[in-house]
């Protein structure tokens, strides 16, 4: 096994590429990443350098062009669409920048959803804890179109958390909000993280955001490089 | 989680969340209407199938020149079914001078069906009546007349006296044929024998009367039919009357045709509002691959979560069109003057049968798409969603909609034909809105602000365009080709019997007597449909091939071909006749020939030039058929199968016929007509007349409320058609507003965009309609259709109108928002 003891997701020699009508781009070009378990990292870049492609193919949204993607021990390429959904399940959370709740669920059943999925145990006590635990206990049966950016983000995050993965992704989590809500949400993440002890990659081009955590990387050129 | 409560979980979210209103209603209304129509269809067909069984007094008839077997009246005892027998000959009564009379004599339990009536004395009044008892007869007034007796004198019939104890007014199977004229005496079957009229040579006809529950009858028929021999002809309420059965058989045409296009629009609504609920779907399918759904569950969930769906709403559908049918048939049960029968329970099974089809077909499909969704799309909203070919698309909806016509047309032929026509619609519409793209697309660059976008929204998803044209162009097509053959139909049903239809017949009018009656009714101004002359003869060759009846596998041949024709000559045409092939001779000296009517000439396999050559007064007269014409039965005009060129009939003896109207309160003039002229037999069939009028008005009262569904559901379509591109405009509009564009202007630029989209659907639809009602007049329903440009204008106006208002409404609520609101999701 290459993957250490410790490391929740990792890539190596990642390239990527996207080829189209008048198209011709690498965007990763040999990448290699780990992530340990429980760590904190932050992948900063400017717009367009490629951070959301690196975060879709670590949690095996998206297949490489070439090189190897591990996740909670499987290696992603041996794996079809379904299985890696399935690997997903319960060990993957996510926050996206537009927070990507259902308009037809309330606050409450957008939690409950990727434990319905994943079929676990007490779903409902447990998505009710994960609402409380971001404080909107009093606005879990409000759609998210009658919630405030940084509710719904908090609504976002309690699903992230609720299944108590193994690695969370987030992709400009802040970038949705005003600075005061940000820093809110940020510190809610921190958080939540520190208390379930999940490795976070965060995709950001908020130095202060990256700030939060462990280790930084920036995404130049397709290849990643250490920042202090 | 088990799949099912998962699926139960989302429908039950997704429904408080309004994403399936739209569906549900599209659903909902075509279940509605699909029942209504089938419920109501179903009594209005019972309505009008028990109308034809009282034109044969049963419901269903056998019928022999031989005494039929006994097993044929057991077996229907020993079904359940009522049974009488009926046997009916010509015989001769003697009295001032020898007449002529038709004797029935029948079981006490006739009719089976429609009323006995009679008048005790002839200044009565009218009562319903039974079979008399043995010994006495009920006889017509005209016998009585031209015998000079009254009530209560005896009838020398055969070797039997009989007290006549009132006037045989009306018998519901005498309109079978409304043109023996000759006088008509009933009595009971047990007095035949003492007759001794009947024997082994005796021209009789004997009929055994067998009505029930339709399903015994049904099942009845099939045992009989078995056990046919081609002495027995076979006689169903559905098909008891020619004069009848073209306007019954056109009412169950139309009926079944307004259900299909309830369907037909109904299943695009269906289409319209499943791709919305797609559109609507891939955002959370994409977060639910991303939070670990394999696709085989995501499949499991949308499938049993359209079954459930669809299931839920087509019992809404059933509960609404069984109150919406109710709700009418007590307002048409006061229209109908009849009761109506309670309608069966299949029309509801249909109803649900066709609801998850139609959703199936429709909507199954792209939703199976949704499972391909990519995760990454979550992450990565540009991401496009796998589509499906268009192919597989429109084959599954191609398929599903073959399959229910064909299925609910119930008439292979009929289904074939509408769908050949919803194809050529569907092409001409696809075509058409394809061809308009094309032109807008070039219009795109040069257009500017507003117009720009509403045009490039056109273009930029031709697929999309094509399907709201589509949808609303079917909506409308179904709609103008209803209104369309519906005018049409009701008005030719009107036109074939309009007020001042023929009511009396005038037989045996002398040559000498003619020019006297003329005058008389010059002098008293009453129209007739003028003066024919009419003169039997035998036709006993065509070509030189002898007339052979028994040659004719057909009953109905044979019968046509052992019986004496009715002919005449004349100079022209008779008005509702309509010459079909060949030409009509130019004058009075033009070569000895015939004209022959259609239907005996197909029936006996006459053909253009053939030589036909009749027996006349003792001699044999050869022609060539010229012309073949079609004839309009049910006009009550006098008509005649074969009418020659004057120059071959005018020398032989003949006497004349005519056909007049008279209006209520007139007839006096019977009574002077007969002093004047003792000879002319006066036949009045105010009674048939009645009758038919009667049932077509049922019919259109029947087919203009059926079609009022179809036009809720075009009404719901057209909605679902605008409802499909709400998200897209929202989106657009509020953008446009944000940056500063005002409302009005706005509000203008959308109904331009709508009206331009529904004029268009609006001209493609009329023109469709006007070619398909062209070919369902002719090749359906055997009508004369005017091409009416009104129809074109009101098409093409109402649709860009009613699109235009509609879909102006829908959206401004949108428009009128903050667009902080709409664009809340990025601005947070």
């Amino acid at each position: 096994m290459i993957m250490s003891e410790q490391s929740v997701a990792r890539a190596i020699d990642l390239t990527k590429h996207i080829t189209g009508p008048g198209i011709d781009l690498t965007i990763l070009n040999g990448l290699d990443l780990e992530v340990r378990a429980g760590e904190a990292l932050a992948i900063l870049g400017a717009s367009g350098s490629g951070k959301s492609t690196l975060l879709g193919l670590l949690a095996g949204l998206d297949r490489p062009s070439s090189g190897e993607v591990w996740l909670c021990g499987q290696r992603l390429d041996a794996l079809d669409e379904d299985e890696r959904a399935v690997l997903r399940a319960g060990r993957v959370g996510f926050v996206f920048q537009n927070f990507q709740l259902l308009p037809t669920l309330t606050a409450y059943e957008n939690v409950l959803l990727p434990l319905e999925l994943t079929g676990s145990a007490a779903a409902e006590e447990r998505a009710a804890e994960a609402i409380e635990r971001v404080g909107l206990s009093a606005r879990a049966r409000h759609y998210p179109r009658q919630l405030s950016g940084g509710e719904q983000q908090r609504v976002a995050i309690a699903r992230a958390y609720a299944t108590s993965p193994q690695i969370l992704f987030a992709d400009e989590p802040t970038g949705n909000l005003d600075q005061a809500t940000g820093q809110g949400i940020i510190e809610l993440l921190f958080e939540l993280r520190r208390e379930q002890g999940t490795a976070l990659v965060l995709v950001t081009h908020d130095f202060e955001l990256a700030a939060h955590c462990d280790r930084r990387l920036r995404l130049n050129n397709g290849h990643l490089e250490p920042l202090g | 989680m088990r799949p099912w409560l998962l699926s139960l979980r989302l429908l039950q979210r997704d429904w408080r969340g309004g994403e399936l209103y739209l569906l549900g209603a599209a659903l909902v209304l075509t279940v509605a209407a699909t029942v209504a129509v089938g419920l109501f269809a179903d009594r209005i067909e019972q309505v009008l199938r028990r109308q034809g069984s009282e034109l044969i007094a049963a419901d269903l008839v056998l019928e022999s020149s031989r005494p039929l077997p006994a097993r044929f009246a057991t077996e229907a005892r020993v079904r359940g079914l009522e049974s009488a027998e009926v046997i009916e000959l010509r015989t001769v009564v003697m009295g001032e001078r020898p007449q002529l009379v038709i004797l029935k004599a029948a079981d006490p339990g006739y009719p089976l069906r429609g009323t006995l009536r009679m008048r005790r004395t002839a200044d009565a009044p009218e009562q319903g009546a039974s079979v008399p008892s043995p010994g006495t007869v009920l006889a017509d007034a005209y016998l009585l007349r031209v015998l000079g007796l009254e009530v209560g004198a005896a009838l020398e019939l055969g070797e039997g006296r009989f007290g006549i104890v009132g006037i045989l007014t009306q018998e519901p199977d005498e309109g079978r044929n409304p043109f023996a004229f000759v006088p008509r005496v009933l009595m009971h079957r047990a007095d035949l024998d003492a007759t001794g009229l009947v024997g082994p040579a005796s021209r009789a006809s004997y009929r055994l009367l067998v009505a029930g529950e339709p399903h015994a009858v049904a099942a009845y028929r099939a045992w009989a039919r078995e056990s046919l021999n081609p002495n027995i002809s076979l006689t169903e309420a559905s098909n008891a009357q020619n004069e009848l059965n073209s306007a019954f058989e056109r009412a169950a045409r139309f009926l079944r045709l307004t259900s299909l296009a309830t369907l037909l629009v109904a299943g695009a609504a269906i289409a319209l509002a499943c791709q919305h609920l797609v559109n609507h779907q891939i955002e959370a399918m994409a977060l639910m691959r991303c939070l670990g759904a394999p696709r085989h569950l995501l499949l499991w969930v949308l499938t049993a979560r359209l079954l459930l769906f669809g299931l839920i709403a087509s019992l809404i559908g059933c509960l609404v069109g069984w109150l919406g049918q109710m709700g009418l048939s007590a307002l048409l049960a006061e229209w109908l003057k009849a009761e109506l029968p309670s309608p069966s329970l299949k029309p509801l099974v249909i109803g649900i049968a066709v609801g998850l089809i139609a959703l199936g077909g429709f909507g199954l499909p792209p939703l199976i798409q949704l499972a391909r969704v990519p995760p990454l799309r979550a992450l990565r909203g540009e991401i496009g969603t796998p589509r499906l070919p268009a192919a597989v698309s429109i084959g599954a909806a191609a398929l599903t909609l073959t399959l229910l016509i064909l299925w609910q047309a119930g008439d292979r032929g009929l289904g074939l034909r509408l769908l050949a026509g919803v194809g050529l619609g569907i092409s001409a519409l696809a075509l058409g809105a394809l061809a308009l793209i094309g032109l807008v697309r070039p219009l795109v660059g040069s257009a500017r602000g507003i117009w720009r976008l509403g045009l490039a929204n056109l273009a930029r998803r031709p697929a999309l365009t094509v399907l709201q044209i589509l949808g609303l162009g079917i909506g409308l097509l179904a709609l103008l080709l209803l209104t369309l053959v519906r005018l049409d139909l009701i008005e030719s049903w009107r036109m074939s019997l309009p007020e001042g239809t023929p009511n009396h017949f005038l037989l045996n009018i002398q040559p000498h007597e003619v020019e006297a009656v003329q005058a008389l009714f010059q002098e008293i101004g009453i129209q007739t449909s003028g003066i024919h002359p009419m003169l039997g003869g035998r036709l006993i060759r065509i070509n030189d091939r002898p007339l052979v009846p028994s040659a004719y596998p057909d009953t109905r041949a044979r019968h046509l071909a052992s019986r004496e024709f009715n002919l005449s000559y004349a100079l022209t045409p008779q008005s509702d006749n309509r010459i079909i092939a060949g030409h009509w001779w130019t004058d009075e000296q033009a070569l000895p020939q015939f004209s022959v009517e259609q239907g005996i000439a197909e029936i006996l396999g006459i053909r253009l030039g053939d030589t036909l050559s009749f027996w006349v007064s003792g001699h044999e007269l050869s022609a060539p058929v010229t012309s073949l014409r079609s004839v309009r039965w049910d006009s009550f005009n006098v008509n005649f199968f074969v009418v020659a060129s004057p120059s071959l009939l005018q020398e032989e003896a003949a006497t004349f016929i005519t056909s007049l109207y008279l209006p209520k309160g007139q007839e006096a003039l019977v009574d002077t007509l007969v002093q004047r002229f003792p000879g002319i037999l006066v036949i009045d069939v105010e009674s048939i007349l009645s009758q038919v009028r009667g049932l077509i008005e049922r019919g259109a009262q029947a087919v203009e409320l059926i079609f009022g569904f179809t036009l809720a559901a075009g009404l719901v379509l057209m909605v679902a058609g605008i409802q499909a591109s709400l998200e897209r405009r929202r989106a657009d509009y509020a953008v446009l507003h944000a940056l500063g564009a005002p409302q009005r202007r706005l509000l203008t630029a959308l109904a331009v965009e709508l009206t331009a989209t529904g004029l268009l659907a609006g001209l493609l639809a009329s023109g469709s309609a006007q070619a398909i009602a062209w070919f369902l007049a002719h090749a359906v329903f055997e009508l004369k259709l005017r091409l009416d440009p009104a129809w074109w204008l009101m098409g093409v106006l109402g649709s860009g109108l009613a699109t235009g208002l509609i879909g102006t409404l829908a959206v401004y609520p949108a428009l009128v928002q903050p667009p902080a609101r709409r664009l809340g999701a990025t601005v947070g």
